[in-house]
């Protein structure tokens, strides 16, 4: 990829990042750099898509470490799963047999798995050695009749943030606009309900937490045309271009593709989260809004309605018990806020929030939630994390799993709230698991076990006398 | 003995390896106030974090010198020296290892020279120790890359002292140079092994103390806790023997044998009975004691758990991967019950494979260790947890062994040494055999009469019971 296009990505128009001061993607330093490349950012937007073959071309270390490693589900296919690399050798760097490899592999996943599509995820060492990603994919596709779609994602090109975009630049390059979408199955027509076609950009179905929204699309009459990328299909991906509205959910990374979307086909875009009570409700008025349906709205305001008052009920005997709790919040981007008016819904205290990832907009919303006096974490390192939970008495600190060890280490309970967790907090049903998680670290009794010293700590520490293991030899 | 088949097929389906420089990375994890910092993209290191902080369920500080396409392409010599010189004046670490990635060989960067670079340009950091070793991604496995490491390791820290007649000064000590097959478990064990023969034993690198997993009063580091102190180093030349446990340490020891002069007994592994009597021998030669009492008790126990689950463990068909050091040592021990490697792979070549019990094995992927385990009938998968998709297709039983052990808590603290981690191996493999044993298929005659037809699909377990 070309120095020209990398910053073409980085300089996405959509992305609120770009208009302060501050450009969109950092730059790395040596020695103090922590999050993926973009090789994993890639990976991580189009591995979901469940019938595709996904081929990593370069040496064990970017797919041995990462394949299945993701929570992200699928309601048919399991292909997505099966972690296939080129797992290239010093004889093929040295000798530059990695094209013909590369050649040959995507045969093999095409005789054995037969899958809808092949993907190929370019990283550092082809990049470096040269290998024609594209020359080598159009020739497979040409030669065995399935769609290869080459993804150039070296690792050293950039962020996970950038690999984002990359991915998503490839599914606008290659796959979306390439079919059109299947009429509607008669089974699914209702009298007095008009259909209507949606995107999801940026959903990823992370332990299926999707599936606790995705019925009340039925409901309305919203078909998802597509999700980019959980539990989706290749043929699905293809069809984009015919939505009639796009959300994007819950990050900035997949804006181009809603962006593009919207310039060449007309496909009119949100930005939105299905995180909390009054986000869920307003992600659907926003599709009513866009979609410009005055039934749908009526109907999206009566199921609003209908759930708000069902979810609040349920979740009634656990604001009790969470209510007052003290929150230390640390995810990127639209995600805080998002998460912050969640925790608001149950009474919980957000005593302050990350703003990393976040963008001028988000903090303004985070303001506009917590009022001014809110206290805005820049540094993330784990230090400065246990830091603040001692300054601002945090009961809990919910964070993404690289946090995980540092807040346990601490003996600090702790939410996973980042894409690799085991459960699904989407939608008003998911704020039903999103509570119990909360009230199951909070109330644990091992807190307090962990956190006594030994019963004879305080007795030996009064004799003065740590007891003496070995001695030196000699 | 066995054969060994070479990589047959272009596309690696469910790879059962991991790399080199997590191997080399996991090697400096067991040194004292160290972080080790890949040289490559930072995605390099990311991957490789998430991979040992999902093993150990630890927090793990790895760094990386965040090679960029500029960098990549014209130089990333600056990136290494700025990188070690950022860690230095962060934290102070006593050690930084510095393994090198696909990427930092592809360029072709001589990790030595920077490092030689980074001390004349940097005296103020003189009190760190870098040790840098070559770990290209496209080369070796998890196992290769720890043993690389640990040569290095040896190579830039321990002085030479074999002709000044140092060993045996300290007639207590006991160098064990363990190899990446060996968990935090294993290394408690083997330490506790040596100490009831009144040994001390140093252990490079040692895991076991600083990834064993335990609450300690400081909240966070941002280095590791625990593990082989430099400063210990400079006595490994003093010791009485060094224990060289795991073939890939071939190398290493020579390499400490040749420095130190120290005398060294080897292992293969110990695992099973004829392993560990090797070792408890090699122990009371040192110590010149008596095998102490508990150690035969524990023996007598292993005895008595083979007796018992010899009806299982009999005949019985395995399927096993991992890096040529655990595949050995499985091998031989399930093959030293009565049991029979029906379908063996290892992630990289080694000298150890041809010595497996088995009539062949695989270098390849865990596609290759379904399909011939598919082909041979097994009943007990043995692997990492990468093959639980496999197995459950098979629905076979997984005992898991090796890295990574993402799906299931505690593996990095198993103990598999020792009498008392076989007799639990035994134990194990038994059970998961009973819990998945098949009956033979009902035959229903067809001259019995009565109402019971179509019940055969009926689910087993309602007994009888008519109402709910």
């Amino acid at each position: 990829m070309k120095t020209a296009e990398i910053t073409e990505l980085l300089n996405e128009p959509a992305c609120t990042h770009n208009r302060t001061e501050k450009s969109g993607c950092a730059r790395t330093r040596p020695g103090a750099t922590a999050g993926g490349c973009s090789f994993d950012g890639a990976q991580i937007a189009l591995l979901p898509i469940a019938d595709v073959a996904h081929i990593v071309h370069g040496p064990i270390a970017c797919a041995g470490a990462s394949w299945d490693n993701r929570g992200a589900r699928s309601s048919g296919p399991t292909l997505y799963r099966i972690g296939m690399t080129t797992d290239l050798t010093e004889q093929d760097v040295i000798m530059g047999r990695g094209e013909k490899r590369l050649f040959l592999a995507i045969k093999q996943a095409i005789d054995d798995y037969a899958p809808k599509a092949v993907f190929v995820y370019a990283t550092c060492v082809p990049a470096l050695i040269g290998d024609d990603l594209e020359a080598v994919a159009r020739a497979a596709s040409e030669r065995w009749g399935v769609p290869v779609v080459p993804v150039d994602c070296a690792g050293f090109y950039g962020t996970k943030n950038l690999g984002n975009r990359i991915a998503g630049e490839a599914m606008f390059k290659y796959v979306i606009g390439r079919r059109e979408p299947e009429p509607l199955p008669a089974v699914a027509l209702r009298p007095g309900i008009r259909v209507h076609d949606v995107n999801l950009i940026g959903e990823y179905n992370i332990a299926g937490e999707f599936w606790y929204v995705a019925p009340l699309f039925d409901e309305l009459g919203l078909r998802i045309l597509c999700t980019l990328s959980g539990d989706a299909r290749f043929h699905e991906v293809q069809t984009m271009h015919r939505a009639q509205a796009s959300m994007v959910v819950c990050a900035k990374a997949l804006l181009n593709v809603a962006r593009k979307l919207e310039a060449d086909f007309g496909v009119p875009f949100f930005e939105g989260s299905f995180y909390g009570v009054s986000d869920t409700s307003q992600a659907f008025r926003d599709f009513a809004r866009l979609l410009g349906d005055a039934d749908l709205a009526a109907r999206t305001e009566a199921m609003i309605t209908r759930e708000e008052a069902r979810i609040r009920a349920a979740l009634e005997p656990w604001r009790a018990r969470l209510a007052g709790k003290r929150v230390l919040l640390y995810t990127g981007g639209v995600k805080s806020w998002s998460v912050v008016s969640a925790l608001q819904d149950l009474g919980m205290t957000v005593v302050a929030t990350g703003t990393n990832k976040s963008t001028e907009e988000d903090k303004a919303r985070i303001r506009e939630l917590m009022g001014d006096a809110t206290r805005m974490i820049t540094d993330g390192s784990p230090k400065a994390l246990l830091q603040a939970c001692k300054d601002y008495r945090a009961d809990i600190l919910i964070a993404g799993g690289r946090n995980l060890y540092t807040a346990l280490k601490a003996r600090i309970p702790f939410l996973d709230i980042n894409q690799e967790r085991e459960f699904g907090y989407a939608g008003y049903d998911g704020m039903l698991e999103l509570v119990r998680q909360l009230a199951l670290t909070l109330e644990s009794p091992v807190w307090r076990k962990v956190r006594a010293p030994a019963p004879w700590a305080a007795k030996q520490a009064a004799d003065q006398a740590p007891p003496v293991r070995g001695g030196s030899d000699g | 003995m066995a054969e060994v088949l070479k990589r047959a097929k272009p596309l690696t389906v469910n790879p059962l390896k991991a790399s080199q420089p997590i191997g080399a990375a996991l090697a400096f994890l067991g040194m004292r106030r160290a972080i080790p910092m890949l040289h490559g993209s930072q995605g390099c290191t990311a991957f490789g974090k998430v991979f040992l902080v999902r093993h150990f369920r630890e927090p793990i500080p790895l760094q990386t010198t965040a090679m960029d396409q500029v960098s990549s392409i014209m130089s990333a010599d600056e990136n290494v020296i700025e990188g070690l010189r950022v860690l230095c004046e962060k934290n102070s670490p006593e050690l930084i290892g510095l393994p090198t990635t696909g990427l930092s060989e592809t360029q072709g960067c001589d990790v030595q020279r920077l490092v030689r670079e980074f001390r004349a340009r940097h005296p103020e950091f003189s009190a760190t120790a870098v040790v840098p070793v070559n770990t290209p991604d496209y080369s070796g496995c998890l196992e290769s890359g720890f043993a690389l490491a640990v040569e290095a390791i040896i190579d830039t820290l321990v002085p030479d002292s074999a002709g000044r007649c140092l060993a045996g000064r300290r007639p207590r000590q006991v160098n064990v140079l363990a190899s990446s097959m060996l968990t935090p478990g294993d290394i408690e064990a083997i330490k506790a092994w040596i100490e009831a023969f009144g040994l001390q034993p140093l252990v490079l690198p040692d895991i076991g103390d600083s990834l064993d997993g335990h609450l300690v009063d400081q909240d966070t580091s941002p280095l590791m806790l625990g593990g082989t102190s430099t400063g210990d180093l400079a006595t490994l030349g003093e010791a009485a023997a060094t224990l060289v446990i795991g073939r890939s340490l071939q190398r290493a020891a020579d390499l400490l044998k040749t420095r130190s002069g120290v005398p060294d007994y080897r292992f293969d592994h110990l695992l099973g009975l004829d392993a560990g009597d090797a070792f408890t021998l090699a122990l009371a030669e040192i110590s010149g004691q008596p095998v102490p009492a508990s150690v035969d008790r524990q023996r007598a126990q292993l005895q008595d758990a083979m007796v018992d689950t010899h009806f299982m463990t009999g005949f019985l068909r395995v399927a096993i991967a991992g890096d040529p050091d655990l595949l050995l040592a499985l091998g031989q021990f399930l093959h030293g019950v009565g049991a029979e490697i029906v379908a063996a792979v290892a992630a990289a070549r080694s000298e150890v494979l041809a010595e497996l019990p088995a009539a062949s094995v695989r270098i390849g992927d865990l596609e290759d260790l379904e399909r011939e385990a598919r082909a041979h009938r097994a009943q007990l998968m043995v692997a990492n947890s990468h093959a639980v998709p496999s197995a459950e297709r098979l629905q076979l039983p997984l005992l898991r062994a090796g890295f990574p052990q993402y799906d299931w808590v505690g593996g990095y603290a198993r103990t598999w040494v020792g009498y008392r981690g076989a007799r639990q191996a035994l134990f194990d493999v038994a059970n998961l055999f009973l819990g998945n044993h098949h009956d033979t298929p009902v035959h229903r005659s067809i001259y019995r009469v009565g109402s019971e037809s179509g019940s055969l699909h009926q689910a087993p377990f309602d007994a009888g019971l008519v109402r709910q």
